[in-house]
């Protein structure tokens, strides 16, 4: 390593560390509940355009520079911008949202990190189990055999997806779940606004995406059985020093974040840096879907606004229109070779 | 109901039958009993004298009780670090409120092939007064509600159910109450409210649940809930309101484990003048209580979407 690559590539590195020491130390001067403590009552946001999983493109990079934060902030930004569109195509259509209802941020993590995920220190999401890949492909090849008849919609995520009926629509087209608030709670394109309620005994997160609420108990009440399934998990917590640890079981394995299933155990970890940060760290366990255990981690930072009410599946007539068209194609197909 | 009238005969089907009559009618020893033969009369005594015995037993134990777990008001109730009520917990009412506000007889369910566990429970009013007072001829809409309660309740599509409903759902919801903030969270519909207490101004929507400023006055949490729009019920019998809607809900600590409820609903479109409905909350108290999640949308699509379904191939 060169003198030169040695400052590209270490003192970054060094820069983020020294930057996140010092919030470390700073912690001391955080509010405290009336049971000592940090008291992390507020309204908070995870909005940023770091990404999960560190790009090919800054491979064996963890931290930017601040000018290349700047860069990669620019770049991202024109990219994503909803605004641009050319008449005319598929896009104009169906990705109906212009640029004023999309909120996904526009700066990365304070820490300058590359990428959320921490470890492995690639930044990169493990491997699936060869067995949880193939559960995976049985799902998508049987959603591909049913597209071959006419009534396939297109998903959110762009892919084809059959619409005989709502069950066949993702999750979020149904107003069910949205990985906002996960768990983990992962920022998205809008609403990545939270309030904490903060109890000696319990907290309450509410997600303002489709205003979905965790229900986080600090006692030793036994976990619920095996057989009883949450879309949000059972979630239990405690204190580890200044650091709220949440341990969250008995998911139902159909929100498969990253491919994880139901023995997914999240482990999160709520550590308040200042008066305005909270460092939320996340490790996924989950045996049966990923090689190895993962780790993430992004700042929620304070805002001043409120929370408002996202009544989604009171308004939900997206659904309605999925499932007619798929109705219409039908009808259209049928009349083709009526004919 | 009144016993005083009837006489009591020795061959009443139960021995408790004698003695709960005789200990709610005191003036059965004094008329329309002459008849009755000299030994009835001696045994009606003794299950007298013997109900008088019991009564008087049973008040004491209810005052030793009373005394020891239910002090006067607002002596024993949990209390916050900054003095008041400490309302944290998970509360449900227990009546049949949801089924109708106003009195109600036992009824057959919207679909009487489901059985006895659909049947409309009775109730008895919440409403002060008795009766909801609606406009002349604004009634009609409940009317009309009601025949199409089974597909048109707000609450059968699993939408969040608005205020005061949600509080009398026979569904539990939970108060979080720290320091600086309250939120409530119920189970039906993952609905969700922050009650603001310093004031964050008018709402700049109106929305399902309202917006929430409350105060106390004492031990009553008051909560002053406003910007409702005018898509839900107050029950399933089609109780009705407009976006005009304004509620006043007050909770009072009446006990370490029940509140007091009350709520004073006001519409000048739908109603001739504000009126209140009140009912004690429970706490849960069995041990490991808790709110699971209740996701109802998914239960709710058939009725909104089966019409929309593949029909399958002939």
């Amino acid at each position: 390593m060169s003198h030169r690559s040695f400052i590209r590539r270490v003192a970054p590195a060094l820069a983020g560390l020294f930057c996140f020491s010092l919030a470390a130390s700073a912690q001391t001067g955080v509010p405290r509940t009336g049971d000592g403590h940090p008291d992390m009552d507020g309204t908070w946001t995870n909005v940023t355009i770091t990404p999960l999983e560190r790009p090919k493109e800054f491979a064996n990079k963890e931290f930017f520079t601040p000018a290349e934060a700047l860069v990669y902030e620019k770049e991202t930004r024109t990219k994503r911008n909803r605004d641009q569109r050319q008449r005319g195509t598929v896009a104009d259509v169906t990705n109906a949202y212009n640029d004023f209802w999309w909120d996904s941020g526009t700066k990365v993590v304070k820490t300058l990190r590359t990428s959320m995920v921490i470890d492995p220190p690639d930044g990169r999401i493990p491997a699936l189990t060869p067995e949880r890949l193939k559960q995976l492909q049985v799902r998508v090849d049987a959603v591909k055999a049913r597209c071959a008849q006419p009534g396939c919609e297109e998903e959110n995520s762009g892919l084809l997806g059959p619409a005989d009926g709502p069950e066949d629509r993702p999750l979020m087209e149904r107003c069910i779940h949205f990985g906002t608030i996960g768990p983990p709670m992962m920022p998205s394109a809008y609403n990545n606004n939270f309030q904490i309620v903060q109890t000696p005994g319990f907290v309450a997160i509410e997600g303002e995406m489709v205003h979905d609420t965790r229900r986080i108990l600090l006692d030793s009440s036994p976990r619920l059985p095996a057989s009883v399934r949450q879309w949000k998990g059972d979630s239990r917590a405690h204190w580890e020093d200044d650091t709220l640890v949440i341990d969250t079981t008995n998911f139902t394995g159909e929100t498969r974040f990253r491919g994880s299933d139901e023995n997914l155990h999240l482990t999160e970890r709520l550590t308040m840096v200042d008066k305005d940060t909270i460092m939320y760290r996340f490790t996924v366990d989950d045996p049966t879907a990923f090689v190895r255990p993962w780790t993430a981690e992004y700042p929620l930072l304070r805002q001043d606004g409120l929370l408002y009410e996202y009544a989604c599946h009171e308004g939900n007539s997206g659904l309605v229109g999925i499932l007619k068209a798929a109705r219409s194609d039908e009808a259209k197909a049928a009349k083709a070779t009526s004919k | 109901m009144s016993y005083s009238n009837d006489c009591p005969t020795p061959s009443a089907t139960s021995p408790w039958q004698h003695l709960t009559d005789a200990a709610m009618s005191p003036r059965l020893q004094t008329s329309g009993c002459e008849s009755f033969s000299q030994s009835g009369r001696f045994a009606l005594k003794m299950v007298w004298m013997t109900s008088r015995l019991c009564s008087i037993l049973v008040a004491g134990a209810f005052a030793y009780f009373a005394i020891a777990t239910v002090p006067a008001h607002g002596q024993s109730v949990p209390r916050a670090a900054d003095g008041k009520p400490d309302l944290n917990g998970i509360w449900q009412a227990m009546n049949a409120a949801d089924w109708s506000l106003e009195a109600h007889a036992a009824g057959p369910g919207t679909t009487p092939v489901l059985g006895a566990l659909y049947a409309t429970p009775p109730g008895q009013s919440v409403v002060e007064g008795g009766e909801i007072p609606y406009l002349p001829g604004a009634r009609a809409k409940q009317q009309q509600n009601f025949a199409k309660r089974q597909t048109d309740d707000p609450a059968a599509k699993c939408f969040m159910p608005g205020v005061p409903r949600a509080t009398y759902m026979p569904y539990p919801f939970q108060i979080v109450q720290s320091a600086h903030s309250m939120m409530f969270i119920y189970q039906f519909a993952d609905a969700v409210r922050t009650i603001y207490l310093k004031d964050p101004g008018p709402a700049p929507v109106d929305s399902w649940m309202g917006w929430s400023v409350g105060h106390w006055e004492g031990d009553t949490l008051v909560i002053d809930v406003t910007s409702f729009n005018d898509q839900t019920w107050f029950d399933r019998a089609g109780d009705y309101h407009s976006d005009a809607l304004h509620v006043v809900e007050r909770f009072t600590p009446r006990s370490p484990d029940t509140l007091l409820y009350e709520a004073t609903i006001e519409d000048k479109n739908v109603f001739s003048r504000p009126w209140k409905i009140s009912m004690p909350l429970y706490r849960h108290v069995e041990k490991d209580a808790r709110l699971l999640e209740f996701k109802c949308i998914e239960f709710s699509e058939e009725l909104l979407y089966g019409h929309l379904r593949k029909k399958s191939a002939p």
